[in-house]
């Protein structure tokens, strides 16, 4: 008769930390992490070392200390004698408008572009193909450069709009006038606005009532005070448009229970239309909405909203250039539709433009949602190219002027890399939120 | 019974085919003009096509292409094409191409000092070291692109990471030997002593070893050699770089240097260890998330401070670490697109097989995902190429960099178009050539019918 034991107890051995299976993945971890964390002190210590010998603590005081140079495009007050960190603050605007901007204009002309790119037309799909082809396989900082040579080498100085026999002249109705030295256009003024909404400011403290007086911004920071004001103007233009896009939203919430119970749907778009518009008409009527003309006064033109020529040039080569891949993205996602679901559409009795917007291109964001993402990631990381035309942008002044005019590189680096990433993460946080909600729902 | 016959006795001629759905007419009519809209849409392009090339082909060909300044080239084509003509003045090209090809980079390494024209004293033919270098990466890369060529040349492949530094920086050659040693011992201490002492024991002295040599002995044993059998050529300092060389060679540097390091994050970032994998995600968004510009910053102005006091990086070699890191990420992406996309069951098999983790990665897993990664690696390339244009930004004469410097002199102040023609078409016909290749390398290896 057998007898039986117990299985010999495992004792844990050394070895068993490199042979056997269970303990090895957590080997290898712990030795990754230490190797990891002896890296980074080693930088550490060489960069206290290093700073050590050259004289200077790392510290962001500086970021409070006055910047002393000038920003030519600013959304909010800044002038030489605001701090740095104002400066930064400034640049991460001018970041997000030419991303912004960028951004439509990109979608609209790369969605134009490979629709057109499918067409069955040969002359058509050829010149879109070149367009693609031209833009994708060169580098878009030469673009960015060339569209800056373009804006100030073609068009005509504003003296030559001067004068009886001026050579050049105000186009669209004397409303538009296109400079070497930017664009200018109609600005949008308000003639009985309804004032500024102070926020956090007593208004019995005089220096603060004094300089609310000259403000004309949308939002104006008081620096004196240290609070703000927001135009009631705009924030009543933000409501309006709030409501009504919610009432032209119900309209059509209403129309499909009209369609699920009836089967016939009401035609609505003209109620939604009149809806959103309409109201805004009279809103924008009441305001006192009108537009200052450019004009030209002494050597430049006045009055009109100044486009820069940095910012022309940098959109529309980001916009150009970003448009051929995005361009791509959409040829790819509608091809990605096999024709059986055209053809069931069709079958179904769906006109073709309905079977576009209610079965092909739904499915096929899908396909494109996820490398539009990424392209629009790639615009906003090549508007900091803007440093190349002098676009004051979060690389021109953060990581431009204030690191050249502080000496300041570790820290101006440093923390410009962290503001890019954190913008980044944003956007593609939104935009994944934006993926899943769209995302073939399973079982 | 009459004979009445409903038969046709005699054959009809043939008919013309109709005209109007065979030829280029029926092309135009099916395909150009179907309808209104169509039709719209083919005058507008057919107008802007001509509208574009007549404002192109003119200034492009009736051009001036010997001249010494952008005035002489004006005064010429006023007196060739008439008073109001606008022809470019590709004399710029002809005058400077030397310098947008190869940059400040001495003619005569052996005497920095002598320009092109008067070769010194047992002087290599003018850019001989560039030129090579340029050979040297089409022989290396011809094995890899093309699999009818010879095998045997694949040992260019394996030199070329070695010889091409060196030829463009010059020094001793024991040094590129003393690096190449590093990896033979690393292989035969893994071949050798992976029997004595066990296979990870061993692979882990493979790698602590080479290490070891490159960090401490590498240098004095490239020293000694020297001073034995001294063989060298000149040194040529980062600073000449310039040019479409310093583009090609930092994009072939990035290329080359970012697939292994996208290989291995890609791995990590699918392995199932938390912290490595951790470790992996955080490198790769990191570098994902920030412009390639703060890199390149990093890169000018940081690196530095970053080494051990004393530690005197040139700025080329900082410049690349930074790009091939910045590519890798990228790379890392799409090789775990690649790997995201096998099936399952290719993991099961390999392991059902018995192998290994590596040997299932080597066998099984990574051709096949490496096959399906095929477009996006070369549309990697293709952008780390492209993307070599933004070291101009931290004041590396790259062509687009060297664009100012031309038009800073005197004879051409003022010109813009041509130059920017020039490197734009050198750019899209190299890119536009690897997008091609990928092309054809898809069509090649697709196995699926």
């Amino acid at each position: 008769m057998t007898v039986m034991t117990d299985p010999p107890k495992e004792s844990f051995r050394l070895s068993m930390l490199i042979y056997d299976t269970r303990y090895r993945a957590i080997t290898i971890q712990v030795v990754a992490l230490l190797g990891f964390a002896a890296f980074f002190g080693w930088l550490i210590w060489n960069t206290s070392n290093n700073l050590a010998a050259l004289g200077k603590e790392p510290s962001f005081r500086f970021l409070w200390e006055p910047a002393g140079y000038d920003i030519n495009q600013r959304l909010l007050d800044y002038n030489s004698q605001s701090p740095h960190i104002r400066a930064a603050f400034i640049g991460v605007l001018n970041t997000l408008v030419i991303a912004v901007l960028g951004c439509i204009t990109a979608t609209v002309i790369g969605v134009l572009v490979g629709v057109l790119r499918l067409s069955k037309n040969w002359v058509v799909s050829r010149l879109m193909a070149v367009y693609v082809e031209m833009f994708r396989n060169v580098p878009v900082l030469l673009w960015i450069v060339l569209a800056m040579a373009i804006m100030i080498e073609i068009p005509p100085g504003p003296r030559e709009f001067r004068g009886d026999n001026a050579t050049a002249s105000v186009s669209l109705f004397g409303t538009v006038a296109v400079t070497n030295r930017g664009i200018y256009v109609p600005d949008p003024k308000f003639d009985g606005g309804l004032g500024d909404l102070p926020v956090g400011a007593s208004s019995t403290d005089a220096a603060c009532a004094a300089y609310y007086d000259g403000s004309e911004g949308l939002v104006d920071i008081n620096p004196a005070c240290g609070t703000f004001q927001i135009s009631l103007d705009f924030l009543a233009i933000v409501a309006l448009l709030a409501g009504t896009l919610y009432i032209s939203r119900r309209i059509k919430q209403r129309a499909d229970d009209i369609q699920e119970k009836t089967g016939d749907r009401p035609t609505t778009w003209y109620i939604r239309l009149a809806v959103v518009v309409v109201p805004m008409v009279i809103l924008l009527y009441l305001l006192g909405l009108y537009f200052t003309v450019p004009e030209l006064k002494g050597f430049n033109f006045k009055d009109g909203l100044h486009l820069r020529n940095s910012l022309i040039a940098l959109w529309l080569a980001l916009s150009l250039y970003t448009a051929a891949f995005i361009a791509e993205i959409v040829r790819a996602g509608i091809l990605a539709i096999s024709k059986g679901q055209t053809e069931a559409a069709s079958a179904l009795g769906l006109s073709a433009g309905r079977t576009m917007s209610l079965v092909v291109l739904p499915q096929a964001l899908r396909v494109i949602i996820p490398p539009l993402i990424s392209n629009y990631l790639n615009l906003t990381k090549n508007s900091s190219l803007a440093i190349a035309v002098g676009y004051m942008d979060l690389t021109g002044t953060l990581m431009g002027v204030t690191l050249n005019q502080t000496g300041r590189e570790l820290e101006t680096v440093l923390l410009g890399m962290l503001i890019y990433l954190s913008i980044s993460l944003t956007i593609s946080m939104a935009m994944n939120w934006y993926n899943e909600s769209i995302k073939l729902q399973e079982r | 019974m009459s004979d009445i016959s409903f038969v046709r006795t005699e054959m009809l001629p043939e008919k013309e085919p109709p005209a109007s759905t065979v030829g280029f007419i029926g092309w135009a009519k099916a395909n150009l003009f179907s309808s209104v809209l169509n039709s719209v849409l083919t005058i507008l392009s057919i107008v802007l096509v001509l509208f574009v090339l007549s404002g192109v082909l003119p200034w492009a060909f009736q051009s001036v292409w010997n001249a010494s300044s952008l005035t002489e080239c004006r005064e010429i084509l006023k007196a060739t094409y008439g008073e109001h003509h606008e022809g470019a003045c590709w004399a710029v090209i002809n005058d400077r191409w030397v310098q947008l090809v190869f940059g400040f980079y001495p003619p005569y390494p052996i005497d920095p000092t002598m320009y092109l024209g008067n070769p010194p004293e047992g002087a290599w033919p003018a850019y001989f070291r560039p030129i090579a270098t340029f050979v040297l990466i089409l022989a290396a890369v011809a094995p890899v692109l093309f699999d009818k060529l010879p095998r045997k040349m694949l040992i260019i492949t394996a030199i070329f990471p070695f010889a091409m530094p060196w030829l463009m920086w010059g020094g001793t050659v024991w040094f590129p030997v003393a690096a190449a040693l590093g990896f033979a011992i690393g292989y035969f201490a893994f071949k050798y002593l992976a029997d004595i002492v066990g296979e990870l024991a061993g692979l882990i002295i493979a790698v602590v070893l080479p290490v070891i040599w490159w960090l401490f002995l590498m240098g004095p044993f490239a020293d000694l050699m020297q001073s034995i059998i001294a063989l060298d050529i000149p040194v040529v300092e980062s600073r000449k770089f310039g040019g479409f060389t310093v583009s090609i060679f930092i994009g072939v540097v990035a290329i080359v240097g970012s697939l292994p390091i996208g290989i291995v994050l890609a791995l990590g970032r699918q392995s199932d260890l938390l912290i490595v994998k951790a470790l992996c995600v955080g490198f790769i968004e990191f570098i994902r998330g920030v412009p390639l510009i703060t890199l390149l910053f990093v890169a000018s102005t940081l690196l530095n401070i970053f080494l051990p006091p004393g530690t005197e990086f040139d700025i080329i070699l900082r410049v690349l670490i930074m790009v091939t890191l910045f590519a890798s990420a990228y790379m890392a992406e799409v090789i775990r697109g690649g790997l995201a996309a096998l099936p399952r069951g290719q993991y099961e098999g390999a392991d059902s097989l018995g192998l290994n983790y590596w040997q299932a990665q080597r066998l099984i897993i990574m051709p096949q995902a490496l096959k399906i990664s095929i477009p996006g690696i070369v549309s990697n390339f293709i952008g780390i190429f492209k993307d070599t244009t933004l070291v101009s930004i931290i004041a590396i004469l790259d062509p687009l960099g060297l664009t100012n410097g031309i038009r800073a002199d005197a004879a051409w102040n003022g010109i813009y178009w041509e130059l920017f023609a020039f490197i734009a078409i050198v750019f899209f016909v190299f890119c536009f050539s690897m997008s091609r290749y990928s092309m054809y390398l898809e069509r090649k290896l697709k196995t699926s019918h």
